[in-house]
């Protein structure tokens, strides 16, 4: 595989819901180490791209590639240890875990031995667990969590949470990371040092992002190029400052202006 | 390889010390079974002995189910069903083998009647080997039956499973009473092909004469093993993948956990189980092993021991268990009022304290307390 | 053919009680997404209900032959017991737990089959053994086909069970209170953002779901004359079936469950006519088995995708 070639690539991906198309033809190539907007309008399918992409529902049409690999047919589990990793738009932790145990249950997929290394507690079982010790600690105190790492996740506040969830993506050790609203309910304080984590992490970890985002401080500053969707459709793409002065994606969104909140 | 393995490589500690780590629990867990056995067993009534074999064959369940209902936050209701199968398929083990091997269904000695009054007999006898190898048929059985049972409703929404366990353990109660009578003699037995044993199991005049090998030291050895094997699981990376599920099913399943893969396994781990403490059942002095056994009301009572105990802690679940079964005792006078007092014991427990009393927690866990008045977090926790 | 129409009629009879006993299975379901293990128990309570009340009402009446309408007076005391006892089960254990996670309720609701079921145990209540209902109608042969007879009480069972599914079927689908129903049933968030009183919804559906079970349990008393102690397994087994039918008529689904029930009636029956009729229940499970495999949502039900 070239450099170039691309680390996401989603080729005319459809949707319908009954008689309703949630997503038509969706086509959208992300080179490795690109970090890329999904912008709309509330309701215009960014999420249920989201959802075709991860596996939860099944494309009607249409084909994903991750580093070449085709992902049709795959259940979402098979798709997150091929390397693609998610938040969700409403946080979706294990609220009755640790915060520790939250980040090594995402290890749990790169892990290698068998139940019955596990119960006869073998070399590789320990040298594994200690690994995910060791692995989600680290993740850990690069959201600034290690702090916390023994409370419940439902405990956190919900800029933690949002952050926790980040850190869950990272260890299953994706090559793509996908990023709901990552944003959404954040003080502005917790906004800016969001962006600065997205860009480290994105590349200290060598990843490609696909980012949703509301908040157009936060798209327009960080992500290089940016998708607009409208009624499922693509209705712009292109570097922020293009998408910016697009009239389609200004009327898009009018009557729910895109200013800059941050 | 990903990077978690790699860093992994460098810390794999040696075997020899893995391996002695590995069983020591084990060890403490024979060791045990060995003192109950030998120093404990002759000194007390049979009664109190026979307490101590239930108690510790709850305890085998309750864990077992623990894993199950608590762990993946699945709903088996069949349990007893799992157990009863067990208990047949061990039982048919012992007797018909007995029968062609040595023409009778006695015990062949039992392995701490040798220790006790050895009469000549090695110390582990073939009766013993016999025992130890049809307990493991009927849990294999047992879980074989788990994946048939599992695989069509775990791959649906959480209450289905509820609901064929209960009509698995139904149809498990209805077919034993189908089979045909017991075969009373070695000439019978012998006269009879192999593969028709297993349906001479006395139908609904239940399965007697099954030889009596079970023991405390069989028993306390099964509660030792079934204890290790779940916190084990538990502590582990698979534990908190069954956790998961339980907590998000859709988050789990992204994150890259076989969340249809693990509820089976779950479901099947646990049936294996149970499917031992059943051959435990059926092997004890003064059973008459019937369809019975199949029945809701052993489902329940194991389910009541679960739920009490916090779904998801061991600790919690095998502390239930000898609650459970030593409450008769005390509510008998008033014995008819027992499952009333347990069925809204059930009900309060879900509105004031949903996730039992220890919740996911062990039992010396500080948090497993919070239901306590007065309860503070530890200090190190921030609220 | 005699012995086909005598199972045909057989299965009507039984199959028109599941899916009496279905139907509030269903609703419930389709109403707060969780299997009301404690609705069999409510049938058991119709069936005694009506007996205790038949009894007590002919000792002091002193009749010497019951007058025609005193069948329905029973019913309508089981159904006003029956439909009590749903709207405190709803309101006492059920409704503290609105939101909790599905588990917690599931097992709410085998504490309460099981208080119930334990608590009619007692001596003073029910008791351990079974009794026997007084004669409420004087049976008779209405028709015969062949070797077939077609007798009153059957009629009676099957066009009250009949009556009753057309009913619910009208309300459900016709009124104001059934559109309220079916908007809670689709998110009880939004309906009541709507201004739909989500609360006496509930309530309304458990009430009528228990009322369909009094009714149910009252014509099984009348139909086979004993009934079985509260905690007898048979009544669970009754619960079970009458479950699978919900399930295989698609769950949440009313039309289905009337479906569901003539189909389990119609499979147990002839099946224990023209297999084997000790394995009665095993053909039940293994409808249930197979359905659940190949179509999860039962035959009315539509797949509804969580969602993200």
């Amino acid at each position: 595989m070239t450099s170039d070639a691309p680390m996401l690539d989603i080729r005319g991906v459809c949707k319908s819901f009954g008689g309703l198309k949630a997503v038509s033809d969706f086509s959208v190539a992300l080179p490795p180490g690109r970090l890329h907007g999904l912008i709309g309008p509330n309701g215009a399918g960014k999420t249920t791209v989201f959802n075709l992409l991860t596996g939860v529902y099944p494309p009607d049409s249409g084909d994903v590639r991750l580093a070449g690999r085709s992902l049709r047919g795959l259940k979402p589990h098979q798709r997150a240890a091929a390397g693609l990793a998610r938040t969700f738009q409403n946080i979706r932790l294990f609220p009755d875990l640790s915060v520790l145990d939250n980040v090594k249950i995402a290890c749990h997929v790169r892990t290698t031995h068998t139940m019955a290394e596990a119960i006869l507690r073998l070399p590789r079982h320990r040298a594994e667990e200690r690994a995910i010790t060791e692995r989600a600690r680290r993740m850990l105190a690069i959201f600034d969590l290690d702090d916390r790492q023994t409370e419940d996740a439902k405990n956190l506040p919900y800029g933690a949470q949002r952050r926790l969830e980040i850190a869950r993506a990272l260890a299953t050790e994706p090559k793509v990371l996908l990023l709901d609203e990552p944003a959404a309910g954040m003080n502005p304080q917790e906004k800016l040092g969001l962006r600065a984590l997205i860009r480290k992490v994105l590349a200290d970890f060598g990843l490609t992002i696909l980012l949703i985002e509301h908040d157009m401080g936060v798209v327009m500053d960080i992500c290089d190029r940016i998708t607009v969707l409208d009624y499922g459709v693509i209705i712009a793409e292109g570097p922020p400052a293009q998408i910016q002065k697009n009239p389609k994606v200004i009327e898009a969104y009018l009557g729910e202006p895109a200013t800059a909140e941050a | 390889m990903s990077l978690l393995a790699e860093q992994a490589r460098s810390m794999r500690p040696a075997w020899g010390g893995s391996l002695a780590r590995g069983l020591a629990p084990l060890a403490a867990g024979l060791v045990l079974a060995v003192v109950l056995q030998v120093f404990i067993r002759p000194y007390i009534d049979p009664y109190p002995a026979k307490l101590l074999l239930d108690i510790g064959i709850n305890c085998v369940l309750a864990v077992s189910l623990t894993m199950v209902n608590g762990f993946t936050g699945q709903f088996s209701m069949g349990h007893a069903g799992f157990m009863a199968v067990g208990g047949y398929a061990s039982g048919i083990v012992t007797y018909y083998a007995s029968m062609r091997l040595w023409g009778s269904p006695e015990a062949a000695g039992g392995v701490l009647s040798g220790i006790l009054d050895l009469q000549g007999l090695p110390l582990v006898t073939k009766g013993d080997v016999l025992f130890l190898f049809s307990l493991l048929v009927g849990g294999t059985v047992s879980g074989l039956l788990g994946v048939a049972v599992g695989l069509p409703s775990l791959r649906l929404r959480g209450d289905y499973l509820a609901i064929v366990t209960l009509g698995f353990g139904e149809i498990v109660r209805v077919l034993i009473q189908q089979t045909r009578p017991v075969l009373g003699t070695a000439e019978e037995v012998r006269s009879t092909p192999t593969w028709q044993l297993p349906s001479h199991v006395g139908g609904s005049l239940g399965f007697s004469g099954i030889p009596t090998y079970t023991s405390l030291f069989w028993v306390y050895l099964a509660v030792a093993v079934t204890l290790i094997a779940a916190f084990r699981l538990k502590t582990g990376t698979f534990g908190r993948a069954f956790l998961s599920i339980r907590e998000d099913e859709i988050a789990a399943e992204a994150m890259g956990i076989k969340t249809t893969r693990y509820k089976v396994t779950a479901f099947v781990i646990a049936a294996f189980f149970a499917g031992i403490a059943g051959g435990l059942f059926s092997h004890t002095l003064g059973i008459g092993l019937s369809a019975e056994a199949a029945g809701f009301l052993k489902s329940f009572d194991v389910i009541i021991m679960v739920v009490l105990g916090g779904l998801g802690s061991i600790s919690g679940a095998a502390a239930a268990a000898v609650v459970v079964t030593l409450l008769p005792e005390w509510l008998r006078p008033v014995a008819e009022y027992r499952m009333v007092i347990y069925a809204l014991a059930l009900i309060l427990m879900m509105i004031f304290r949903p996730k039992g009393l220890f919740g996911v927690r062990e039992i010396w866990e500080r948090a497993a307390w919070s239901w306590l008045p007065g309860w503070r977090p530890a200090k190190g926790a921030r609220r | 053919m005699d012995q086909f129409l005598q199972t045909l009629k057989d299965s009507m009879a039984i199959g028109s009680l599941y899916a009496l006993i279905a139907l509030g299975y269903t609703m419930v379901y389709g109403i707060l997404k969780f299997i009301n293990f404690a609705h069999s128990d409510v049938v058991v309570l119709g069936a005694w209900s009506s007996l205790v009340f038949a009894n007590w009402a002919k000792t002091h009446a002193g009749w010497e032959q019951t007058p025609w309408w005193f069948g329905s007076l029973v019913l309508v005391a089981a159904m006003a017991f029956c439909g009590t006892v749903g709207f405190l089960i709803e309101r006492l254990a059920y409704r503290p737990l609105r939101g909790a996670p599905r588990l917690n309720v599931l097992i709410t609701a085998i504490g309460v089959s099981l208080f119930l079921q334990n608590a009619g145990q007692l001596e003073f209540i029910f008791g351990t053994r079974p009794r026997s209902i007084p004669a409420l109608v004087v049976d008779r042969s209405l028709l015969t086909v062949g070797r077939v007879h077609l007798n009153l009480l059957d009629a009676i069972g099957f066009v009250t069970a009949v009556a009753l599914m057309v009913g619910l079927d009208w309300l459900v689908f016709r009124t104001k209170m059934g559109r309220a129903m079916r908007a809670v049933s689709f998110s009880p968030q939004t309906a009541g953002l709507m201004g739909v009183p989500v609360d006496r919804v509930i309530s309304f559906t458990f009430v009528l779901g228990s009322v369909l079970a009094a009714t149910g349990g009252f014509l099984w008393a009348l139909k086979y004359t004993q009934v079985n102690q509260p905690a007898d397994t048979g009544w669970t087994l009754v619960g079970l079936k009458a479950f699978v039918a919900a399930v295989v008529g698609g769950i949440g689904n009313v039309r289905g469950a009337m479906l569901g029930g003539l189909a389990i009636g119609v499979l147990e029956q002839f099946g224990s006519a023209y297999l084997s009729s000790s394995l009665s229940d095993v053909y039940v499970f293994s409808l249930l088995i197979v359905v659940l495999l190949f179509r999860p949502s039962g035959i009315l039900g539509q797949a509804v995708p969580e969602k993200v």
